[in-house]
């Protein structure tokens, strides 16, 4: 009996803990999403709202039910592997509706990204110094983009 | 690239954890040290070292409230720190740390050093008026029974306190030590000796800190200094320091016996972009000095009044090493590149949300802290509070 009036003070103390957790189950229970955890670590509300996103890219695929000129050019060339809208861009929109104009690509500015040189590339990766190379001329004016490998003897 | 030599990743060439992830270990680190400081009066029974027990808590507590906030201002969003409480992963060692912080801050620092003051704070909520006397009656949590049979209970509920904090003051700074050991891409942090010797650091950081204050506090109070008890702390700082440095030295002497594929480049960095900050100031100027100025203490017989000045510069030069081998570590690691080929630069910059300023403010920070608590809760001995004793005595 006085070993408990004595302690009293500490069971106070442990309130104090007890009443802390409680306020943190609540607010928890208000701040962590519904979904969250239902498959993994994460809000699966979250997929939904990602698949509601609207589509940017149309694939390959589609480009080439319409496009099959262009495909056969690039199936043959050094680009074979390359996608289309790793070039041209995001153009689902396009692929709905063909009225909507692509937007003129500057080759200038796209080759580079892909094959200026860098340290960081392998080796065998085709790769050129843009100054050296062609001093700032349109690629296209020497290169065909969709089949890029200039044939050595053939007219440039 | 300005500031990069040889090869560096693209990744590699901004260091991404600044001079504040620096502080982190560091202010952690003081915190451990100086509740191990503390454990030694409850714990092991060092009676001399009783005057800096009630400093050694309120320090690491002070200390211990601005720890998150280095990672925080890195981190920015600090209104999503919670969801580390509330979502907490497994696999996430910063997850796991979250509820370490807090435990040892409620439940061990805080639960303690109400227990400690309790019979003060009963006595101050009855001899203050005002809007202190309302923060002293919240902080008696409405219970002013300081009967001896209480404060008995009190203390032997200290004693387990403490016993259960020493282990958790291991797990809150061993993490630390933990997260860059277990860093298996990186052979600068690669060691499992990493969270040990980040240990050990920190309680030769904590005691030396406590001691530096409490020097600085008797000063300021005009107070004696207590000289068993400053030569009894400096001695343990003395033999956990060789402790330290011997870890350190093993694990040295561990790399380059080892001398693996990372070797060369690691000891080309010690020897250039380190080498001021690792062998100058942490092992010359920080670690030998001070070793060899309290190893005298230990053998001669000098007058107070220059083993008082040898602990205040023991103790500051302690600081410098601890400092800058948390540097040597954090900085150090992201230095060169896992290609081995190359280095980088590390360019502090001033203002910024992770400049030298904002490490300058969280570095005083504590301190301030310190100095509320210190105003608050008085941790000096029983015979310099006997004035509040008197004026509390009518009453009970
Ligand atoms: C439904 C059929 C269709 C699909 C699918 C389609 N296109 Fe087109 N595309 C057209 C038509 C029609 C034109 C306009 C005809 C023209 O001027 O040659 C056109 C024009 C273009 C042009 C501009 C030609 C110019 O002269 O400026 C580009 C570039 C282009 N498409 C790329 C793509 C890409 C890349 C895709 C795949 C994402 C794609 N298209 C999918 C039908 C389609
Ligand atoms: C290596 C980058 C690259 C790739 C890959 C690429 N293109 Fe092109 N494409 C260009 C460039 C550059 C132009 C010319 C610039 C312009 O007109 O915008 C062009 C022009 C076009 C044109 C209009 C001119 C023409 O030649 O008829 C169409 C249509 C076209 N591309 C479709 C496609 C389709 C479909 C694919 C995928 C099968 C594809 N492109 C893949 C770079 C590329
Ligand atoms: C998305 C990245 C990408 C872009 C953009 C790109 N290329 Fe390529 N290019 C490649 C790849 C991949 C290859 C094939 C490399 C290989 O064969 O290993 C290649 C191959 C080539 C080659 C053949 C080199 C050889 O081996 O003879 C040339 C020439 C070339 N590209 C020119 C261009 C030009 C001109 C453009 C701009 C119209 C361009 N590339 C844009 C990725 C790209
Ligand atoms: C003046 C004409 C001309 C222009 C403009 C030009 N090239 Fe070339 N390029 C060539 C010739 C010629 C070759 C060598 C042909 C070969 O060996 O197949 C070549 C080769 C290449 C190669 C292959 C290099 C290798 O190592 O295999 C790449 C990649 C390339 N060019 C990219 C570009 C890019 C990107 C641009 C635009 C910035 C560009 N070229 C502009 C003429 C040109």
């Amino acid at each position: 009996m006085s070993l408990f009036k004595d302690a009293g003070h500490l069971f106070r103390f442990a309130f104090l803990f007890v009443v802390a957790f409680f306020v943190f189950l609540v607010v928890r229970h208000f701040v962590v999403p519904k979904t969250f955890g239902e498959y993994g670590h994460y809000r699966a509300a979250a997929i939904g709202e990602i698949a509601a996103h609207p589509i940017h890219f149309a694939g390959h695929e589609t480009c080439e039910t319409c496009h099959a000129d262009i495909l056969d050019v690039k199936k043959a060339g050094k680009h074979a592997g390359v996608n289309c809208e790793a070039c041209h861009g995001p153009l689902a929109n396009h692929a709905n509706d063909p009225s909507i104009a692509p937007p003129k690509l500057d080759t200038a500015v796209l080759c580079i990204r892909c094959h200026a040189v860098s340290a960081a590339k392998p080796k065998g990766f085709p790769q050129i110094d843009p100054a050296q190379h062609s001093g700032g001329v349109p690629c296209e004016t020497c290169h065909q983009p969709h089949s890029p490998a200039i044939q050595t003897g053939g007219a440039k | 690239m300005s500031g990069v030599e040889g090869y560096m990743y693209p990744n590699e060439i901004t260091l991404y954890w600044s001079v504040l992830i620096v502080l982190y270990p560091y202010i952690t680190g003081l915190v451990a040290g100086a509740f191990i400081l503390a454990s030694l009066v409850r714990i092991f029974n060092v009676k001399a070292v009783a005057p800096t027990y009630r400093l050694a808590l309120l320090t690491a507590l002070a200390f211990l409230i601005v720890a998150p906030l280095p990672l925080m201002f890195h981190l920015g969003h600090p209104e999503r720190s919670p969801e580390m409480y509330f979502t907490p992963h497994a696999t996430s060692a910063m997850a796991m740390f979250g509820y370490v912080y807090m435990w040892y801050l409620m439940a061990v620092l805080v639960f303690e050093i109400w227990l400690d003051y309790r019979r003060d704070i009963v006595h101050l909520s009855q001899s203050t008026t005002g809007l202190k006397r309302l923060l002293y009656r919240v902080m008696t949590l409405g219970s002013d029974n300081v009967s001896p049979h209480a404060l008995a209970i009190d203390h032997k509920v200290g004693w387990i306190v403490t016993l259960v904090g020493i282990p958790s003051a291991f797990i809150l700074h061993g993490y630390v030590g933990f997260i860059f050991g277990s860093l298996k891409s990186n052979p600068w942090w690669n060691s499992p000796l990493m969270p040990v010797v980040f240990i050990f650091s920190a309680m030769v950081s904590g005691i030396a800190a406590v001691l530096l204050i409490y020097m600085f506090t008797a000063k300021m109070r005009k107070m004696p200094i207590d000289m068993p008890c400053v030569d009894t702390t400096a001695m343990y700082l003395f033999y956990i320091f060789i402790l330290d440095f011997s870890l350190e030295m093993l694990d040295l002497i561990h790399r380059v016996y080892e001398a693996d594929e990372s070797f060369r480049t690691l000891n080309f960095m010690v020897h250039t972009k380190l080498y001021f900050s690792q062998i100058v100031l942490q092992i010359c100027i920080g670690t030998l000095v001070p070793l060899l100025l309290l190893a005298i203490v230990q053998v001669t017989n000098l007058p107070a009044i220059i083993r008082k000045r040898i602990y205040v510069i023991s103790g500051c030069l302690v600081q410098v090493a601890v400092f800058s081998m948390r540097w040597n570590v954090v900085i150090g690691g992201q230095l060169f590149s896992k290609s081995f080929l190359g280095y980088t630069t590390y360019k502090m910059a001033l203002v910024t949300k992770e400049g030298l300023l904002m490490a300058i403010f969280l570095t005083l920070l504590p301190l301030a802290i310190l100095w509320v608590l210190l105003k608050l809760l008085p941790p000096w001995p029983d015979k310099e509070l006997a004035y509040i004793e008197a004026a509390a005595a009518p009453t009970t």
